[in-house]
């Protein structure tokens, strides 16, 4: 109960404090809107319409993306007056530390995506919300493999002086086959949009909401299992 | 079962090849203020980081003494050491109370707002100040929220590193104060300071730390309830200190 307890005191700690300075909602609302946005004119074929082939690729480039930018700031914040250090002197497990964090950054990236997927259906006239069950699924299942991929980076280059610069180059190697899964899911239910007589492939959408969770409970588990070593000075 | 004694042997700290600590051992007492000085960059923060568990000593030992054995379990280490440190560990987004309640919630105190209250009383917050996000508080202001913060859960253990920073004369008397209480109700006391005079009276444990190295170390037994008459004087440790740093 504790635990619990103290998990949630972080991750609401997180909410309170951007929800006072929305810095960081609102520069990866507008990043992930100007990707689309950009790749909205870059995918534009002779007849003026979008390349539908290209649209989940599009989609999660500006989640995943604009996520680092979170990811980078939230944990930023706890250098500022080295909070980090107050929390690790907390008599709580480190373990409740990194999933509040981890919590935190999962409502930041959902939050996004709530603005960034109606703007790519309209964007690019994408069927996203006919199949409203899976879309979600695979949104929640992705957007917290990501958080916990990504905390336990952000926390492991805390110390380091180039981790703006270095935080992407370890994060994504590892985000590889979540992005993967996430698109090729996206892709799965739009499979044959604008044409009447074909219907998506809800079997390959499972198979990689399915893929998605083991790829969260593999990650959630090596995290749970590292974090406490790694931020030890 | 709160900690009696914590014994440092041969601790070494080591940042690349740089030597931050080398070879220190030193015996703390409950009931005794020890002070460590010694110029910038002597050792002394780092010496505070290990005896807190968030730094890992390169090699040696810290054992923190119950009556019943030496505690190893770290929450309940975590749990009777208070900090100061540098840094005032808050959020400037959050005000002075959401931040003392944050941590707490962290630290599992009942009634988290209640003594987070109680504690900016004294530390003398006033109302409006503790209702101001902490981006906006002065220096002094900062390091007594920090200071409330370190006392929050009432800690055997009191670890500060240079605490009379920014505070003006009224704070830094009222920090004396709660030194002289946590002193009478058995604490250990390890205060890190250039303000000799602040802590003149209060200390009758004084070690002088240069480039890593125990250089000095002395202490005076003290009758209790008589403080002031056998504790090291501002003179004393003046001589101490330049005997040992200038
Ligand atoms: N994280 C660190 N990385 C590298 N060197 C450090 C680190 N922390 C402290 N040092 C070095 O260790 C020495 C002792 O530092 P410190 O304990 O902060 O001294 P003091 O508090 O006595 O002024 C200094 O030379 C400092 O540069
Ligand atoms: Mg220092």
């Amino acid at each position: 109960m504790e635990f619990l307890s103290q998990v949630a005191a972080v991750a609401w700690k997180d909410l309170r404090v951007e929800f006072r300075s929305r810095e960081i909602l609102y520069t990866m609302t507008f990043f992930a809107a100007m990707v689309l946005l950009i790749f909205s004119f870059a995918f534009v074929t002779r007849e003026g319409v979008v390349l539908p082939d290209v649209i989940p690729g599009i989609l999660w480039v500006a989640v995943a993306f604009s996520g680092t930018l979170g990811l980078s700031r939230a944990f930023d914040r706890e250098r500022e007056s080295d909070t980090m250090r107050g929390l690790l002197l907390a008599p709580c497990s480190r373990t409740a530390i990194f999933l509040g964090k981890a919590i935190g950054i999962a409502t930041f990236i959902l939050i996004v995506e709530i603005v960034v997927v109606p703007m790519t259906a309209v964007l690019f006239g994408a069927p996203l919300f006919d199949h409203a069950v899976p879309l979600v699924l695979i949104l929640i299942l992705a957007t917290i493999g990501y958080s916990v991929v990504g905390s336990v980076f952000a926390a492991m280059l805390l110390r380091t002086r180039s981790r703006d610069v270095l935080l992407p180059v370890v994060l994504y190697p590892i985000l590889v086959p979540l992005l993967i899964a996430g698109t090729k899911a996206t892709a799965a239910l739009l499979e044959g949009a604008g044409d009447p007589t074909a219907v998506a492939d809800l079997d390959a959408a499972y198979f990689w909401i399915k893929f998605l969770a083991v790829y969260d409970m593999i990650f959630i588990a090596t995290a749970l299992w590292t974090f406490e070593s790694l931020v030890i000075e | 079962m709160s900690i009696r004694s914590i014994s440092v042997s041969n601790v070494t700290k080591r940042y690349g090849l740089h030597r931050a600590l080398a070879g220190v051992s030193l015996e703390l007492d409950a009931g005794s203020l020890c002070a460590l000085l010694g110029p910038n960059g002597a050792g002394k923060s780092t010496l505070l980081g290990i005896l807190s568990t968030l730094v890992r000593a390169s090699s040696g030992q810290v054992a923190y003494r119950r009556d019943d054995g030496d505690e190893r379990d770290p929450l309940a280490l975590r749990r009777q050491i208070g900090v100061l440190a540098h840094s005032s560990f808050m959020y400037g987004e959050l005000t002075g109370l959401e931040n003392l309640a944050f941590y707490g919630q962290l630290y599992g105190v009942a009634e988290a707002r209640a003594r987070a209250q109680a504690l900016l009383d004294d530390v003398e917050l006033d109302e409006r100040a503790r209702n101001r996000p902490a981006r906006t508080y002065s220096r002094g202001m900062l390091q007594r929220l920090a200071l409330a913060r370190a006392l929050l859960h009432d800690p055997t253990v009191l670890l500060l590193d240079e605490p009379f920073t920014g505070l003006d004369r009224t704070g830094a008397s009222s920090l004396a104060n709660a030194l002289a209480d946590a002193k009478q109700s058995e604490r250990i006391l390890l205060v890190v300071t250039h303000d000799l005079e602040a802590i003149a009276g209060l200390t009758d444990h004084v070690v002088v730390l240069k480039r890593g190295k125990l250089v000095h170390e002395d202490r005076r037994s003290q009758a209790v309830g008589r403080a002031d008459e056998l504790g090291f004087s501002y003179e004393d440790l003046k001589t101490i200190y330049h005997q040992h740093t200038g």
